[in-house]
């Protein structure tokens, strides 16, 4: 027990975290102090195969930057659990709830070990208050997001039409 | 209640006052022996009047007197002593008759203090007494710190008067009148002098009095509303601190203490004033003594021996004088006090005493209906809240009352909760009027809940349970001392007119919760507070607190050897890594380093804190561990993080929170600290520097804040240094630390540290939640479960239970209505704090617990959810007022059904 764990601790330090987040474009432009602020006001989690990060239609209360392992995105549809889409490393998850005040827009289940940082609503808010550059990144994301959404429905409703003709 | 404090008074002490009378008048005769004596005594044996040769005798004690008509009696000649045994006995008279007056003291003081006290304590009891019969209305005019402010302080004086209410005027009246009678002896006209001053003081005292009355009643009531303001600024203060309003607030209480300054100062000069003019007249006398009586001796018209006798015996008429008026002034004084404190308890209608007579047998249930005949409701302000409504319930019916909170509904449901009255029409239990029947038939088999709540202060057991203590329904038998303490409280009780009801006693009706006694009760409890989803909130309550493993020492073994059964139940759950367990041989990684080191939590942080700094132990075991230098880089290698981390926040930064080693306030000092250290060895660092920086090592946990700063070789260190820290804690620290102790109950940690012992692991979110659900879950199996929660019901709730949310307090109020067996259950929207979802789930529940055994008592609910109205037989919908459809709900359904089938 004690050895896995200074076996981990060996790569899980707050100057790694540092460097992964530097990594992820979200937190590339902010001076390296307040990466290590953020990493230090964080909780490092960590989840087996299978566990979930969070559910659809909880109250959303926190960001995951993941530092290691996979992670699918699912919505609950009529026929069951619809994948959407796969997280990996250096990506950020739950924003939008904690952005908006909406419950959790999709549920994020783990397909590896997975590693991540666990950023709660106020730090996260308080860190786009301080720092305007990271709100722009955060708007450029979303915005990114949102003109991907838009071309899968024109493409999904296009297919539709297809198919009712 | 009388409003003449000397009739009530004469009403309840009449035989008292008389005995203490005679005491007084008997009294007399040591005191007047005593005034006599040491004239004897200087006279006699020192001066030697009647020793006048060497050997002469005198007679001790002679006992004989005067019979008119017959000449002397002589019935003891008394014994022959000479000068030296006179002065002895007659010395020893004084000293006896000194003991006696002192004892008569004595007895007279004890007796009229206890009178008093007896007394306040009837009124005090009277007052109480007719609180709890006021009407419903009343309460929404006073203040509850006005009302104790009464009872407790204004009625405190009478107790202090009582005993000399009558004893005194008759002592004085009567010193003061043979005063006179004797002045007038010696001469008419002086006499008449006298008793014509006397008589303007009698007339004019009084009448300047009675300005000190009208002040005296200012002043009791400008400070009774200042101690009801007061607690209004103690309950309002949220309101207060939030609208900026204390300089309001200040102001206010400026003006009234100004104002109650001015009454009190009036006060003041009115009576020096009247003491002045008093004091004038009483020497007025001796003036026109001496002026009238000397022109007459002058003249020769008087005795010169006839104005000094007169002279001399006007000394004695001013003192009594004196202290009568004086007597006058507190009979007045308290005589306004309690007029003001009946006025204000005499309110009608009081409800009959008889309504709440006590009633220990159980009561038959209600058979009839209960019933809103034509009823109106009306608020303080005269508008109708409920018009000429009648509505009724009959036993085993569920009626769901909506309209929301303009309807009506409400209303209706505090008139039958008996919380408002009826302005017109009726509630009626069969053919009985709701209010004409006795508390012990409509308080039992009538329960109300609504959403507001009050709690007493006390065990949550004892507010779930407060609404089954009717009456003491066991006789305690009481043994020794116990027995003659329970004889004297009787007496006392009954000598006061205070009833003789015990608290010893058990006052819960377990009948009435439908359990046997105390053992079958607590399946009851628990399926109530299960009914109202309590239980949950109970058992966190109680796995976090902390009991005392003596007195609960089968549970604290029972939870030590939970350790092992929540072990092997991670173990099969594979959750072993959720938390880390304390073992003796190795370090644990999810605690502070401080924990390592001692093996064990501080009890007592400021004994600690001080110890740190100045006690050469730690020191010397960190050397010897080799330790010393280590932390001391180590405490750098924090401090120096720190600094980076959160020198540019301002110190209200949210961030802070998660910083632990320091408090914001001391980066600037840690800063220059750092600025001073750099670059030198330990050895060059001053001891309170050194100490400063080490002790930051004490809360660093690595998985938590990810520094790096601990080695594989370090942590062997640290867990080797731990039995030198335990081992040889000198005596004077002995107390401050509790080691953990994997075969011990912590007595300083909570419950659930107990079960743990270990840390959860930081890494998991849900670590913790998941934890408790095992834990929860293995109370169940190895049956703790029920001593678990009871250690919930213990939790003191606090003032007006404000260490519960409003959420719990509303359940706790909804289970103390569900855990009485009655036949009418009145819910007046008890739920409002909860969210929707809850407010469904508890109302289902509380459907199935009281539709559960055959049981079908009537069910009236407040619903702000007009949806869950299917639960119900019939749905009354109010608007305005008015009951405007009452219709049955099933009825409605089957009918569809039955359309449905027929097409």
């Amino acid at each position: 027990m004690l050895a896995t764990h200074s076996e981990k601790r060996t790569v899980m330090l707050l100057k790694d975290e540092v460097e992964m987040l530097r990594r992820i474009t979200l937190f590339s432009g902010l001076p390296p102090a307040k990466l290590k602020l953020l990493a230090f006001t964080s909780d490092r989690v960590i989840y087996g195969a299978g566990e979930s990060l969070f559910h659809q239609g909880d109250i959303g209360d926190a960001a995951y930057v993941i530092l290691s392992g996979r992670a699918d995105v699912l919505v609950a549809t009529q026929t069951g659990q619809l994948k959407v889409a796969e997280v990996e490393q250096n990506s950020i998850v739950g924003e939008i709830a904690i952005l908006c005040n909406t419950p959790r827009t999709a549920t994020v289940k783990t397909t590896t070990a997975l590693e991540a940082l666990r950023i709660r609503k106020d730090d996260f808010l308080k860190l786009l208050a301080d720092f305007p550059e990271m709100a722009v990144e955060i708007m450029r994301v979303l915005a990114d997001r949102l003109s991907q959404t838009t071309s899968e429905l024109t493409e999904a409703r296009s297919r539709a039409q297809r198919a009712e003709a | 209640m009388e409003t003449r404090l000397s009739r009530y008074i004469w009403t309840h002490t009449r035989k008292q006052q008389l005995w203490i009378l005679l005491v007084v008048a008997l009294s007399m005769i040591p005191y007047f022996l005593s005034f006599d004596l040491p004239k004897q005594i200087v006279n006699g044996p020192i001066q030697g009047e009647g020793f006048e040769g060497p050997e002469a005798t005198q007679a001790f004690l002679p006992v004989s007197f005067n019979l008119p008509g017959f000449g002397e009696v002589n019935l003891f000649s008394g014994f022959q002593l000479e000068r030296e045994g006179m002065l002895l006995a007659l010395s020893l008279v004084f000293l006896l008759l000194v003991i006696v007056n002192g004892l008569f003291k004595f007895y007279i003081n004890t007796y009229k203090g206890r009178l008093g006290e007896r007394l306040l304590r009837r009124i005090r009891f009277e007052l109480v007494d007719r609180v709890l019969r006021f009407p419903p209305s009343h309460f929404k005019r006073v203040k509850p710190a006005e009302i104790s402010t009464m009872i407790k302080d204004e009625v405190e004086p009478l107790g202090g008067f009582t005993g000399d209410a009558f004893v005194q005027p008759a002592l004085l009246g009567g010193q003061a009148l043979t005063a006179l009678i004797f002045i007038l002896l010696q001469s008419l006209w002086l006499g008449l002098i006298a008793a014509f001053i006397v008589a303007i003081q009698a007339v004019i005292i009084p009448r300047m009095r009675r300005r000190l009355i009208v002040l005296g009643r200012e002043r009791q009531l400008t400070a009774r509303e200042l101690s009801g303001r007061v607690s209004e600024i103690v309950d309002g203060i949220g309101t207060i601190r939030g609208h900026d309003t204390s300089n309001y607030e200040r102001a206010d209480i400026a003006a009234r203490l100004g104002r109650i300054f001015k009454i009190r100062y009036d006060l003041y000069q009115w009576k020096f004033l009247v003491k002045f003019l008093n004091n004038f007249l009483a020497q007025v006398t001796p003036f026109l003594f001496y002026s009238i009586g000397g022109y007459f001796a002058l003249q020769g018209r008087l005795d010169i021996g006839q104005l000094v006798a007169v002279i001399g015996a006007y000394k004695d008429l001013p003192g009594p004088l004196k202290e009568l008026i004086d007597w006058d002034q507190a009979r007045q004084d308290v005589q306004v006090k309690y007029a003001q404190v009946v006025e204000q308890f005499s309110v009608e209608p009081l409800i009959d005493p008889g309504v709440q007579a006590i009633s220990v047998t159980s009561v038959a249930p209600i058979t009839g209906a209960l019933a809103a005949v034509n009823l109106s409701v009306a608020d303080d302000g005269g508008s109708r809240l409920v018009e000429h409504v009648s509505l009724q319930v009959r036993p085993g019916e569920a009626i769901a009352i909506t309209g929301g909170s303009t309807g009506g509904g409400e209303a209706l449901a505090e008139a039958f909760g008996r919380l408002t009255w009826p302005e017109s029409g009726r509630i009626v239990v069969g053919d009985d009027d709701i209010h004409d029947l006795p508390e012990s038939i409509v308080g039992r088999r009538i329960s109300y809940a609504s959403s507001e709540v009050y709690t007493f202060q006390g065990s949550l057991g004892d507010n779930l349970l407060y609404g089954l203590k009717h009456a003491p329904l066991t006789e305690v038998v009481y043994e020794g001392d116990k027995a003659a303490h329970r004889r004297w409280e009787l007496l006392e009780a009954k000598l006061a007119g205070n009833p003789s009801l015990d608290l010893n006693s058990d006052w819960i009706d377990y009948g009435a919760a439908a359990a046997t006694g105390p053992d079958d009760l607590f399946a009851k409890v628990r399926e109530v507070l299960d009914t109202v989803l309590l239980t949950n909130d109970i058992m966190a309550l109680a796995v976090r607190s902390t009991i005392n493993p003596a007195q609960h020492e089968a549970f604290a073994g029972e939870i030590v050897a939970m350790r092992g059964a929540l072990r092997r139940r991670l173990e099969a759950e594979k959750l072993s890594d959720l938390v880390v367990f304390f073992e003796p041989g190795s370090y644990n990684v999810e605690a502070t380093i401080g924990e390592n080191l001692l093996f064990g939590t501080v009890t007592d942080q400021a004994r600690w804190e001080k110890a740190l700094e100045d006690h050469p132990f730690f020191k010397t075991v960190l050397k010897r561990a080799g330790l010393h230098e280590a932390f001391y880089e180590m405490g750098l290698e924090i401090a120096g993080n720190v600094v980076e981390l959160f020198r540019d926040l301002p110190p209200d930064h949210p961030f802070f929170q998660q910083l632990t080693f320091m408090a914001a306030e001391e980066i600037p000092a840690y800063e220059a600290l750092l600025q001073k250290l750099r670059g030198r060895a330990i050895d060059e660092v001053s001891e309170d520097d050194a100490i400063k920086i080490i002790r930051l090592c004490f809360g660093y946990i690595e998985p938590r804040h990810r520094f790096g700063l601990l080695s594989e070789e370090l942590m062997s260190q640290i867990v080797k240094a731990r039995r030198e820290f335990s081992e040889g804690l000198p005596e004077d620290l002995i107390g401050i630390i509790e080691h953990y102790q994997p075969n011990h109950y912590m007595a300083s940690a909570s419950i659930i540290d107990n079960v743990l012992f270990g840390r959860i692991g930081h890494r998991h979110t849900d670590g913790s939640e998941r934890i408790r659900a095992i834990v929860r879950d293995l109370f169940e199996t190895l049956g703790l479960y029920n001593n678990v929660l009871a250690f919930g019901l213990d939790f003191d709730v606090g003032a007006g239970g404000k260490r519960l949310t409003a959420g719990q307090r509303q359940k706790l109020n909804l289970a103390r209505a569900l855990i009485r067996m009655s036949d009418f259950y009145i819910f007046n929207q008890p739920l409002l704090a909860l969210d929707q979802r809850a407010q469904e789930q508890i109302t289902r529940n509380v459907f199935a617990f009281l539709r559960q055994d055959d049981r079908k008592p009537a069910i009236v609910w407040v619903l702000a959810n007009p949806a869950l109205s299917e639960l119900f037989d019939r749905q009354a919908h109010f608007e305005n007022g008015h009951l405007v459809r009452d219709e049955a709900v099933e009825t409605a359904a089957k009918d569809s059904d039955y359309k449905e089938l027929a097409s």
